[in-house]
């Protein structure tokens, strides 16, 4: 286990020092622009960690977070609950269905969030449904997401083709679109949801919903190589990376790793338990050393 | 001839405000394929003569509008006309859609169909236009629906479908489409997904809506050879709402016939236990499409509640919502009671069981015709057969078959 591990308290204060970032409402350097650069100018590759807030509680989701970027987690991905996630496998539809009976709402989740950047300066990334957003007002959220401290939005049901609505607010507001690219992308679309995503762009790695298994390794190598071309942004691919040699091999290929369902499921099998969030911590470390070990120039 | 002046959708599958495409990634090539097959099978006389033909000869159209003279006289009121979509081969209109979209799959080289279904008539009529083109075939089904209609679960087996319960949130249809989704997402390259109602992502409440007008279509001819005049009243339940924009999609532009919409008003609306969207829901995002929806203050969807499974569902068709807004349709609801006691009805005075969904529309028939003139003259869509109900009703009513 790392020194980071054993003394959190400094480690968080050294990054806290390190890079005092603040929002810039003209989208100039943000917290999501300025990981990637960082992690670039190191050579490393980013460990983006997905979690359901709200899964067990709030307060739990609060704690994770700072454990999960203790234990090397680079930006980190909050899950809105939602009850009908089509996108999403059956692992996050149950952490959902839990949050939700914890009585998670988007407007609770941006008041953890809204602690939660007392204590850290990690980007955050909501992963939300369109309906939550419309539900609340796309105007309103934007302005609610920035304030408490959220850097980018994930919206799993919307296309940049259907995000005429709510570009405006989120480009007002700060907050940037992230959108998410597939393997049955045509060329055509490729370059069209580079050129209108912001922060990374989200390679989802297989046909297929949240928590499936990769099975074609190179399929993903020469997508994300023809993704590379036309993007403009970081790409990160997620959808099926449950394991450290996943995650060590896609990040030999893309700027960054994103890892749902093996954290959420892991939080699921030792919900009961008071070490889950340092069970979950020491699971995350280790995909961060497979990532760090998957890209030679890093500094271990 | 039936005008066809309507504009909506605009190309990108908006009902003015509703509709849309909202969908995984992963999907949206898949919807552009399918729109684009589809505009090329509308064009296409040798897709039509191949659907026109299996309409007739399989299906059974055109099927009969029947003047009901029995309920006419008991109600004692206006004129009512019955459009008899129960007498389709597997007993209800799902079936016009299920050979649209077979045939477009067989032209896109599709060889594995999934499906939702509600009450199972559309899983029904899937699984058997998909034997009849020796396809391969998956239906899913709510547990709570499976358990509702069990007879139609069995039917769907006969005709060689695999039928996968789904055992999340409220085991219904909802439940059923977000499943079903999910399997599209996964095996889209090898899969076409027919969805059963005007629901969805563009294209498919538009193509749906196409497949379906041609209950409207033979209801205008029929009833201006029988009453050499317009009808005053189009009724037609509104669960997903393709039987009702199929009877009221030929005569949008005969401003003078009225139509009604009949939703399932569960338990009443005041007991929240409902599927009446427009009494009680607001716009939102659903399985694709911007529509009016029964959603909580956080936009989390509710439960629904009908005695009907194929009503029970939180959404409506876009196409609805925008006539709803324009008040080109009036949407009302009957209660479960109102519909059994309409399904009863017209059992004893017309020999014809209505499916519980169709018996929302007679429910309302109930009501209206009292109210009109003698000279008043009302179609109302017979959806639906309700074999396929009956031995939920027995049970309800506590005989053991």
């Amino acid at each position: 286990m790392s020194s980071q591990l054993k003394n959190p308290r400094r480690a968080i204060r050294a990054k806290k020092n390190s890079s005092p970032i603040t929002r810039h409402p003209s989208r100039g350097q943000n917290r999501l622009d300025a990981a990637f650069q960082q992690l670039r100018s190191n050579s490393e590759k980013a460990l983006i960690a997905y979690i359901m807030a709200g899964d067990p509680g709030l307060t739990e989701t609060e704690h994770l977070v700072l454990e999960l970027e203790r234990s090397g987690a680079d930006i980190i991905e909050l899950g809105v609950p939602f009850s009908d996630p089509i996108a999403d496998g059956p692992v996050i539809q149950r952490a959902a269905e839990r949050a939700l009976r914890s009585g998670t709402s988007l407007r609770k989740i941006l008041e953890s969030v809204r602690i939660l950047r007392t204590k850290t300066q990690i980007p955050l990334v909501l992963m939300v449904y369109y309906n939550s957003i419309h539900a609340m007002g796309l105007e309103r959220f934007c302005r609610e997401a920035a304030s408490a401290g959220v850097d980018g939005l994930i919206v799993p049901d919307m296309p940049p083709d259907e995000a005429g609505l709510l570009k405006g607010p989120a480009e007002s507001a700060g907050l940037d679109l992230i959108f998410l690219l597939a393997p049955t992308s045509t060329a055509e679309r490729m370059s069209y949801v580079a050129r209108e995503s912001q922060g990374f762009l989200y390679y989802v790695s297989l046909t297929g919903i949240t928590g499936a298994k990769i099975k074609d390794m190179t399929e993903v190598g020469k997508n994300v190589g023809k993704i590379r071309k036309v993007a403009t942004t970081p790409v990160a691919v997620g959808f099926g990376v449950s394991t450290p040699e996943d995650a060590a091999k896609v990040a030999a290929m893309a700027d960054g790793v994103i890892v749902g369902s093996a954290i959420v499921g892991r939080m699921a099998a030792a919900q009961q338990d008071a070490s889950m969030p340092a069970q979950v911590g020491r699971f995350v470390h280790t995909l961060k050393s497979a990532i760090r070990s998957a890209s030679p120039n890093a500094p271990n | 001839m039936a005008p066809s002046t309507h504009t909506v959708p605009d190309h990108r599958g908006r009902f003015g405000p509703y509709g849309g495409r909202y969908v995984p990634e992963t999907l949206m090539p898949a919807l552009l394929e399918l729109e684009r097959e589809y505009a090329a099978a509308k064009k296409d006389r040798t897709f039509q003569a191949e659907l026109a033909y299996y309409l007739k000869q399989y299906v059974g159209r055109p099927t009969a509008l029947y003047r009901a003279d029995r309920l006419t006289k008991r109600l004692g009121g206006a004129r009512i006309y019955l459009k008899r979509e129960d007498l389709c081969h597997t007993g209800a209109h799902k079936i016009n859609n299920a050979i649209g979209q077979v045939l477009l799959a067989m032209r896109m080289n599709k060889p594995r169909i999934i499906a939702e279904t509600g009450a199972g008539q559309h899983g029904v009529a899937t699984a058997t236009a998909a034997a009849m083109f020796g396809l391969q075939c998956e239906i899913y089904m709510g547990t709570e629906d499976m358990q509702r209609q069990a007879l139609n679960v069995f039917r769907m087996r006969l005709l060689g479908a695999t039928v996968t319960g789904v055992d999340a949130g409220s085991r219904t249809l909802k439940d059923a489409i977000s499943e079903a989704m999910r399997d599209w997402t996964t095996n889209v390259r090898t899969t076409h997904y027919i969805l059963g109602s005007v629901l969805g992502a563009h294209p498919y409440p538009m193509m749906i809506r196409d497949f379906q007008a041609i209950i409207g279509q033979e209801a205008r001819r029929q009833i201006l050879a029988a009453e050499k005049k317009l009808p005053d009243y189009l009724v037609a339940c509104v669960g997903g709402g393709s039987n009702s924009i199929g009877l009221f999609h030929a005569f949008l532009n005969d401003t003078r016939v009225k139509m009604i919409g009949v939703e399932a008003g569960g338990l009443g609306i005041a007991s929240g236990k409902h599927a009446a969207r427009f009494a009680g829901g607001k716009p939102g995002v659903l399985q694709g499409t911007m529509t009016y929806l029964l959603q909580d203050d956080d936009g989390q969807i509710n439960l629904t509640h009908s005695v009907s499974a194929g009503l029970d569902y939180a959404a409506v068709g876009p196409e609805h919502s925008l006539y709803h807004d324009r008040k080109r349709v009036s949407y009302t609801y009957a209660t479960d009671d109102e519909a059994l006691a309409a399904f009863d009805l017209l059992a004893r005075e017309e020999g014809i069981v209505p499916a519980l969904e169709s018996a929302h529309a007679i429910a309302h028939v109930i009501k209206l015709a009292p109210t009109l003139k003698k000279s008043a003259v009302i179609i109302a869509n017979l959806s639906g057969r309700g074999d396929k109900d009956v031995q939920q009703v027995a049970r309800m009513r506590g005989v053991t078959l």
